[in-house]
């Protein structure tokens, strides 16, 4: 377990300036705001927010100029992405029917134990499926990676140098929200985690999903498509049995037993984590602690308090 | 089922209550289930609801309830129906049109203002009222000094918030852009549809017609505004794509009419049309019967009719069930599917108006210029 504080959204709230102190580090920090794509460089917020010198690792203009001048490695990563999309696409189309079919056992009245011996099997159907998903995401990007080996090319290479530089001078790392997937792959991409791990991190929204096992995309009511949550691969795995759930009051049918029901089972026994504003996870390396405020979804339905000792 | 109207009725019959007890009591119109009560209160000779609901009887009369002044009348509304209404007086062989002096709830239009009944399980959208967690985007003006038509023109530009020139927006072209900017809040619903990330930051070019009744039906000096003016003006001074996949153009009522036939007299343009209530009024044999305004109309419906093409990739269309221009939309999606459009088809139980159009907006929009909704958690 690496030592760290995951939060919710710090954008009308922040308290990563506070969280930092509690974490003992007097700066410089290293921060990662990739997730914000091209207004990567638009951080001066975020430095005051934390109140301390911070070096921005650039990740996503590196990746780009890294891009621009290899332009094999580039078509290379955009090949992978297009494999990587039309698995989810392919996952998308069996996911709508088998969590349609749980959803249907929810509301079938008949004898309520012939009823959950087949929302069980549905569950696990769900489960199963996420499991291949990931399995399948994890094959496509291993493969990429030991045929590319994009960290051993020149041009990535130096940016790797360079950012590991400005990492060594630094006493803790901050990643904020923003594009999961830009986000997840700009640190795969740079195969900076071990490096990361040696440091206290403080992550919020994006970045505490991608330091998490699996990432989970959701929003219940979008004004295009059903709204089933999806997998959407495994995150850098830094904080384990956690699904994180930022922005969940605003994008998740919150008072919905059925649907929070079904999402807890889903995922069990990761517990999924409404962080909104103001919540907070933090791991001391060895045990993890929670905000009085930090709710997870239970499997009856209804949000309780996290339980640390399970994460 | 026993309305509040007839519980009043028996009471002031039996004289243990009054009609300024009930009207404190009350907000009107009252909504019971599928039952709208209409009250008026006031010396007249007949009092008549005047809607614009096609189907049912453009005017129709109140009672009085006997021994007092108050007029009622009832009528039944399918859930989440919204209409707007006025009510007509009669006073000695007068005739005023006014609006619901009891009911606080107005729609505004180019023509004035009309009271509004929203019936049971209608609620206003949230993402078209002012979200103050939103960040705000700006508006601007420039002007086309020269057009087709012999004159500038005036188009006020949208820029969403955290612009930037560094990068490249979609282009939505908008008639009627005034209008829907002061009576369906365009703005603040692609603040906030923007800022919830399900519609993807854009640039939206409003354009103001001088006499949209002649400009609008299937003019070719209007056509050309928009495809050799607006659009090379809008790509010369903003990041806008020069592609038709990031172009769209919308309208509503004649607006939608000049979409569709800017985007037919020019293939390959738009990628997308965004078309609300749009009067595609045609014939099948004989005249239509819509009168003069619609003769070019019609023209032009029976034109695109016999021979579509292919004006866009994507066609959003959505029409109140309570027009009566819903025979023609439902007329034209099968046209437009056959023809190769995917097609996005949207009826509410509204009518021809500002705010049925403003409550459309999030469905167009965010399928026609899907946010990255799924992907960004900020």
């Amino acid at each position: 377990m690496a030592v760290g504080i995951l939060l919710g959204p710090q954008r009308l709230a922040p308290t990563v300036g506070d969280e930092l102190e509690n974490l003992g580090v007097s700066g410089p920090v290293a921060t990662i705001t990739a997730g914000w794509q091209e207004r990567e460089a638009e951080d001066q917020e975020l430095e005051q927010a934390l109140k301390v010198k911070t070096h921005n690792l650039n990740l996503y203009a590196r990746c780009e100029e890294v891009f621009r001048e290899d332009r094999s490695l580039f078509r290379e990563h955009r090949q992978k992405q297009d494999r990587l999309r039309h698995l989810q696409d392919l996952y998308r189309v069996r996911l709508e029917y088998t969590l349609g079919a749980a959803r249907k056992l929810q509301e079938v009245r008949l004898p309520t134990d012939l009823v959950n011996l087949h929302f069980d099997s549905a569950i696990l159907a769900i489960r199963a499926l996420d499991e291949e998903h990931i399995r399948l995401t994890t094959e496509v990007r291993n493969e990429f990676e030991d045929r590319v080996q994009p960290w051993t090319r020149p041009h990535l290479a130096k940016q790797i140098r360079e950012v590991l530089d400005i990492l060594n001078n630094c006493n803790a790392i901050a990643i904020s929200g923003g594009n999961v997937v830009t986000l997840l792959n700009r640190l795969r991409l740079f195969h900076i985690a071990a490096e990361l791990r040696q440091k206290p991190i403080l992550a919020w929204s994006a970045g505490s999903m991608a330091l998490s096992d699996r990432i989970v995309l959701f929003h219940d009511h979008p004004p295009q498509g059903p709204g089933n949550a999806e997998v959407l691969d495994r995150g850098l795995g830094f904080f384990h049995n956690v699904v994180l759930l930022p922005h969940a009051k605003r994008r998740l049918n919150l008072d919905d037993k059925r649907r929070v029901l079904l999402f807890s089972r889903r995922f069990a026994p990761a517990a999924c984590v409404a962080m909104n504003e103001r919540c907070r996870i933090a791991f001391d390396g060895r045990r993890a602690t929670a905000g009085a405020d930090t709710l997870q979804l239970q499997q009856d339905g209804t949000l309780g308090p996290l339980e640390p000792s399970c994460l | 089922m026993s309305l509040k109207i007839h519980k009043l009725i028996h009471e002031i019959a039996t004289k243990t209550s009054t009609v300024d007890a009930f009207l404190n009591e009350n907000t009107f119109p009252i909504i019971e289930g599928s039952h709208t009560t209409f009250v008026y209160v006031g010396e007249a000779t007949e009092v008549r609801l005047r809607h614009w609901v096609y189907g049912l009887p453009s005017a129709q009369p109140f009672i009085r309830v006997q021994g007092t002044d108050l007029w009622y009348h009832i009528i039944e509304l399918p859930q989440g129906s919204r209409v707007e209404y006025k009510i007509e007086t009669e006073i000695d062989g007068k005739v005023e049109w006014i609006r619901d002096p009891l009911n606080p709830l107005l729609a505004h239009d180019p023509f004035g203002a009309n009271s509004v009944c929203q019936a049971h399980g209608y609620t206003a959208p949230d993402w078209t009222e002012n979200d103050p967690e939103a960040r705000e985007g700006t508006v601007e003006h420039i002007v086309i000094p020269r057009t087709p038509f012999g004159t500038g023109r005036r188009v006020t530009v949208y820029l969403p918030a955290r612009f930037r020139k560094t990068r490249r927006y979609p282009l939505l072209v908008v008639h009627d852009g005034g209008d829907y900017l002061r009576y369906a809040r365009l703005k603040t619903i692609l603040d906030n549809l923007i800022h919830r990330l399900e519609v993807t930051p854009l640039i939206a070019a409003l354009t103001h017609p001088a006499d949209r009744l002649i400009e609008y039906p299937n003019n070719s000096q209007h056509a050309q505004f928009i495809v050799d003016y607006v659009i090379p003006t809008m790509e010369r001074r903003y990041p806008v794509y020069n592609s038709p996949k990031w172009r769209c153009l919308m309208g509503a009522s004649f607006g939608a009419v000049a979409s569709l036939s800017t985007a037919w007299r020019n293939p390959e343009v738009f990628g997308g049309l965004l078309l609300q209530s749009g009067s595609f009024a045609f014939t099948d044999i004989g005249e239509s019967r819509r009168g003069p305004n619609f003769a070019k109309v019609v023209e032009f419906v029976n034109a695109f009719r016999q021979n579509p093409g292919r004006p866009a990739e994507k066609v959003y269309l959505s029409c109140g069930i309570y027009e009566s221009l819903i025979y023609e939309n439902r007329s034209i999606v099968p046209l437009l599917q056959e023809a190769g459009m995917t097609v996005r088809y949207e009826e509410a139980r509204d009518g021809h108006n500002w705010e049925n159009w403003r409550d459309r907006m999030r469905t167009g929009l965010s399928w026609l210029f899907p946010g990255p909704l799924w992907m960004v958690y900020e």
